[in-house]
C-alpha cells in the first residue's frame, strides 16, 4: 500500500497521532516528531500501533503519573529493555490470536519500541540484538541526540568526538570524547534478515516511506532517527530541523537503507558539505574549536565521513540485487 | 518424556516442566542455568512434539527473559519463565518492575548458590536477594510440592486481590535433579483448575489504550508502594482457599505452615525446602529416644507467616532455625525473620541460629542432631551464629 500526501495531510492535521500534546519536553526536541513521524504513517496506512518505551528524556517526559501523552497503548519496562519488552508483547499478541483471546483480531497490529542512545548503542545493544535475531516481527526506532540526555548530557556510543559532555568533558589537557561514534546501523544491518534504515525529521518523506517500508517488511526492522537535543547541542529552540538537514547534506548523517543486505543510499548528496559548518552551528563544539588540536580532530571526523561516504556508495553497487538472506 | 501417567517417577525439573505442559500459558521465555536448564528444556520439547502451544521466546539472557516476560503479561498474556541464581540476579532490576506493575507472572526457581566464587550447587542466596522485591516466594521440600505449587501459584497470582508475580522456589540438584514418584494430576483437571487467565488492563486492548510503567514521583510512588503492601496482606486467605480447592482435586492438603510433630514439641526447628524432610526423618529418630522435638517448614517465605509461627511457637522450650543462605553483616534471613516474630509473644523460646548447606554442602541427619542436641542441653545463643558441616 503506498502512502499518499492526503493521508499524511490528514494525519498530520489530527495533532495526537499516538502521542499527544501535553508532554513535557523541552521546545523544540526533535524527539516527539521522531515518534509522531513514525505514529502517523502507520495509522495513516490503517496499522493500530503499539508502543514501548526505553528509559530516558522522552519517556520521563510524557508519562509523569497520574497524566499520558500517549492515546495508544504505552508500555515502559526499564532502561535496556525495551526490545526484549515488546518482543514480549508481539508474541503475546500472537498467543491470544492463536487462542482467540484477543480484544480485537480485526486490528492490523505494528509493534514500535523506542529507545534513546544510551539506550540502545550501549546498555540496550543486548537485548536489541536479541530480539532482531530472533525476528520478532516489530521496528525498533533509535531517536539519537548523541547522549544521556535525560541523566544532563553525559557522553554516549553515539556522542561524535569533541562534543561536550559530562562524563567525558573537554578539559585543559583532554579533548573530550576522542572515538568516533559507534556504526550502530552497520551492527543492526549485520543481523541480515533485518531491514535497517537511517532517518531524519528534515527529510519527512523518505523519513515516511521508510517507516512503511519497515511496516510492511516481514521481520524486524530498526530505524535510526537523528533527533537533535535542543538543550545539550545548544541551538536554539527552533533549530533541529536545521541542524538534521545541516547532519544529511554534510554526510555526518548519511540517509540509507539495508534491506537484507541490499544498501540503498536513500538520499544521494551530490557534493558534501565540510563537516566543520555541522559543527560550529552547535555550543556542544565550541570548546572544541578553541582548542589548538581541534583541526586534528575534526579533520579525522572528516575523513571519516567522506570514506563512509564513498564505502556508501561502493556498497549500494555491489549489493545491488544481492539480499544476503 | 512422552505420554504422561499419574503417578511416575521424575526428576523434580521434569515434574516442574510437566506443571507448564498442563498448565500450558500462552507466553514462555526461556533460559538456560543450570539447575533449572532442564524445566525450559523439557517444556521446550513439550512444545515441538506438540504437547502445549505455548510461544516461546528463547531470548538471548534472563534480563530479557524477564523483560519479555513482563511484555508479555502486561500485554494480556499468561507468561511465565524459570531461572536460578545467577539468572535470578540478572533479573534482579526486572523482578522488582514485575511485582510493582502488579503482573502475575509465575517463574520456578531452582535455587542455587549465587557467585563468586562461582558454584553451581544448592542453597538459597539467590531467591533472599529477592526476598524484598514485591514476589510471592513458595518453598517446595520435594518433587510432589514443586509440581503441586506451580499449579497453585497460578490461582495465587491472578487473584484478583493480589496480582503479584510468584516465585517457586526448589532445591537446586536436590528436588530439581533428584528422581522421586510424583502424582501427577489429569491434563483436564489442572485445566479447569487453573482456568482462563483473568487480565486486567491489557496492553492490546487496543481501543482502550493505557500506560504501563508509567513516571512515578513523590506524589504517588508512596501509594502505589503501600497498595503493593496491602495485596500482600491478601495472600495467606487467598492461598488456603486455592490450597483448600486444590485438596480437593489432589487429595494433597497444603498449609501456610507445614508442621511435622509440632503439637507437644518442646523442642521445634525451623527450615525451608528439602532439608525440611531429613529434618523430618531426624524427628522421627529422636523421637523414638523420648525427644519431644518437632520441625516446621514455611511454604511461604514471602509474605512472612508471622502471626501463624507465633500461634505455633509460643511456649516452646527452643526454636532452631536452619539456614541456607547468610546475611553477611547481619543475621541469616530465615532466622531474623523468626527471631523478630517472637519478639512478642508472652513466653519467648530460646532460639539457635544454623546456617547449613552454602554452596551444596551436605546437611546429614548428625548435623541436624547436634543442633537439636545443643537445644537440649540449654545451650543456645540468641546472638550467636552456628554453623552446621563447616570445617573450622
Ligand atoms: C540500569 C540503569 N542505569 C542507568 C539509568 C539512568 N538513566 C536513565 S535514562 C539514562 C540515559 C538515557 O539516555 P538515552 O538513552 O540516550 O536517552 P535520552 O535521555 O538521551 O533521550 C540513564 C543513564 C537507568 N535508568 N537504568
Ligand atoms: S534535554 Fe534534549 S533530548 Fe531531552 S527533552 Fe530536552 S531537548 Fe529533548
Amino acid at each position: 500500500m503506498a502512502l499518499n500526501i492526503m493521508q499524511l495531510a490528514v494525519k498530520f492535521a489530527d495533532k495526537n497521532p499516538g502521542i499527544t500534546q501535553g508532554h513535557r519536553l523541552c521546545p523544540g526536541c526533535a524527539a516527539p516528531n521522531v515518534a509522531k513521524f513514525a505514529l502517523m504513517t502507520a495509522e495513516a496506512l490503517g496499522y493500530t500501533p503499539v508502543v514501548g518505551f526505553a528509559t530516558g528524556c522522552m519517556e520521563v517526559s510524557t508519562t509523569i503519573y497520574p497524566y499520558t501523552a500517549w492515546n495508544i497503548p504505552y508500555i515502559h519496562n526499564a532502561f535496556e529493555n525495551a526490545a526484549a519488552t515488546v518482543s514480549g508483547v508481539e508474541t503475546a499478541y500472537r498467543a491470544l490470536l492463536k487462542r482467540g483471546r484477543l480484544v480485537d483480531p480485526n486490528k492490523k497490529y505494528a509493534f514500535f519500541a523506542f529507545g534513546g542512545d544510551g539506550g540502545t548503542y550501549d546498555i540496550g545493544l543486548q537485548s536489541l540484538s536479541g530480539a532482531v535475531e530472533r525476528g520478532h516481527k516489530f521496528i525498533y526506532i533509535v531517536y539519537d541526540n548523541e547522549g544521556y540526555m535525560n541523566t544532563g548530557n553525559q557522553r554516549s556510543g553515539a556522542t561524535p568526538p569533541g562534543s561536550q559532555t559530562t562524563t567525558q568533558p573537554v578539559g585543559k589537557k583532554l579533548p573530550g570524547k576522542i572515538q568516533l561514534k559507534k556504526n550502530l546501523v552497520e551492527i543492526m544491518a549485520s543481523h541480515e534478515n533485518v531491514y535497517v534504515a537511517t532517518v531524519s525529521t528534515s527529510e519527512p518523506m523518505d523519513f515516511f516511506k521508510k517507516i512503511e517500508k519497515a511496516l510492511e517488511f516481514d521481520g524486524p526492522s530498526f530505524i535510526a532517527a537523528m533527533s537533535p537535543c535542543v538543550r545539550f547541542w545548544r541551538v536554539n529552540d527552533d533549530k533541529a530541523v536545521e541542524i538534521s538537514k545541516l547532519a544529511v547534506e554534510t554526510g555526518y548523517w548519511p540517509l540509507y537503507e539495508v534491506e537484507r543486505g541490499v544498501y540503498k543510499i536513500t538520499k544521494k548528496v551530490k557534493e558534501l558539505k565540510p563537516v566543520r559548518e555541522f559543527l560550529e552551528k552547535q555550543g556542544r563544539f565550541r570548546n572544541l574549536l578553541k582548542r589548538p588540536d581541534a583541526d586534528e580532530i575534526i579533520n579525522e571526523l572528516q575523513e571519516y565521513i567522506t570514506r563512509r561516504w564513498e564505502r556508501l556508495l561502493a556498497l549500494e553497487e555491489a549489493t545491488k540485487d544481492k539480499p544476503i538472506r | 518424556m512422552p505420554e504422561v501417567k499419574n503417578r511416575q517417577a521424575v526428576t523434580g525439573a521434569q515434574a516442574v516442566a510437566n506443571a507448564m505442559r498442563q498448565i500450558n500459558p500462552d507466553v514462555v521465555a526461556a533460559y538456560p542455568i543450570t539447575p533449572q536448564t532442564p524445566v525450559v528444556e523439557y517444556f521446550a520439547q513439550y512444545v515441538a512434539d506438540g504437547l502445549a502451544d505455548t510461544e516461546m521466546i528463547p531470548v538471548e539472557s534472563e534480563h530479557s527473559a524477564m523483560s519479555a516476560v513482563v511484555g508479555a503479561a502486561a500485554a494480556g498474556a499468561r507468561a511465565m519463565t524459570a531461572t536460578a541464581a545467577n539468572g535470578l540476579a540478572l533479573m534482579h532490576e526486572i523482578v522488582y518492575i514485575a511485582a510493582s506493575s502488579r503482573l502475575p507472572i509465575v517463574m520456578p526457581v531452582a535455587n542455587r548458590a549465587l557467585s563468586g566464587p562461582i558454584n553451581i550447587h544448592c542453597d538459597h542466596s539467590d531467591a533472599m536477594a529477592e526476598r524484598d522485591s514485591g514476589w510471592i516466594q513458595l518453598w517446595a521440600e520435594n518433587a510432589q510440592e514443586a509440581y503441586d505449587f506451580t499449579i497453585m501459584a497460578i490461582r495465587l497470582a491472578e487473584h484478583e486481590d493480589i496480582r503479584l508475580p510468584v516465585m517457586v522456589n526448589f532445591d537446586g540438584f536436590i528436588i530439581s535433579h533428584g528422581v522421586e514418584v510424583v502424582d501427577f494430576l489429569d491434563d483436564e483437571v489442572v485445566k479447569k483448575f487453573v482456568g482462563e487467565p483473568k487480565v486486567k488492563y491489557p496492553l492490546l486492548d487496543v481501543d482502550n489504550p493505557v500506560t504501563h510503567g508509567p513516571l512515578d514521583l513523590y506524589d504517588y510512588y508512596f501509594e502505589h508502594k503501600r497498595q503493593q503492601i496491602e495485596a500482600m496482606k491478601h495472600v495467606y486467605k487467598v492461598f488456603n482457599k486455592v490450597a483448600e480447592e486444590f485438596a480437593k482435586i489432589s487429595g494433597r492438603k497444603y498449609n501456610i505452615l507445614d508442621a511435622y510433630k509440632v503439637e507437644d514439641a518442646e523442642y521445634v526447628m525451623i527450615a525451608l525446602g528439602s532439608t525440611a524432610g531429613t529434618i523430618k526423618y531426624t524427628v522421627d529418630l529422636l523421637r523414638e529416644e523420648g525427644h519431644k522435638v518437632g520441625v516446621i517448614k514455611p511454604q511461604i517465605f514471602r509474605p512472612f507467616p508471622k502471626t501463624e509461627l507465633q500461634g505455633l511457637l509460643n511456649g516452646r522450650k527452643a526454636v532452631i532455625v536452619l539456614d541456607r543462605s547468610a546475611s553477611f553483616g547481619a543475621e541469616a534471613p530465615l532466622y531474623e525473620a523468626v527471631k523478630s516474630s517472637l519478639y512478642e509473644l508472652a513466653v519467648k523460646p530460646q532460639l539457635g541460629s544454623y546456617v547449613y548447606g552454602l554452596g551444596g554442602r551436605d546437611i546429614k541427619i548428625e548435623h541436624i542432631r547436634k543442633a537439636f542436641e545443643d537445644a537440649f542441653a540449654g545451650n543456645l545463643i540468641a546472638d550467636e551464629e552456628r554453623y552446621l558441616g563447616l570445617r573450622e
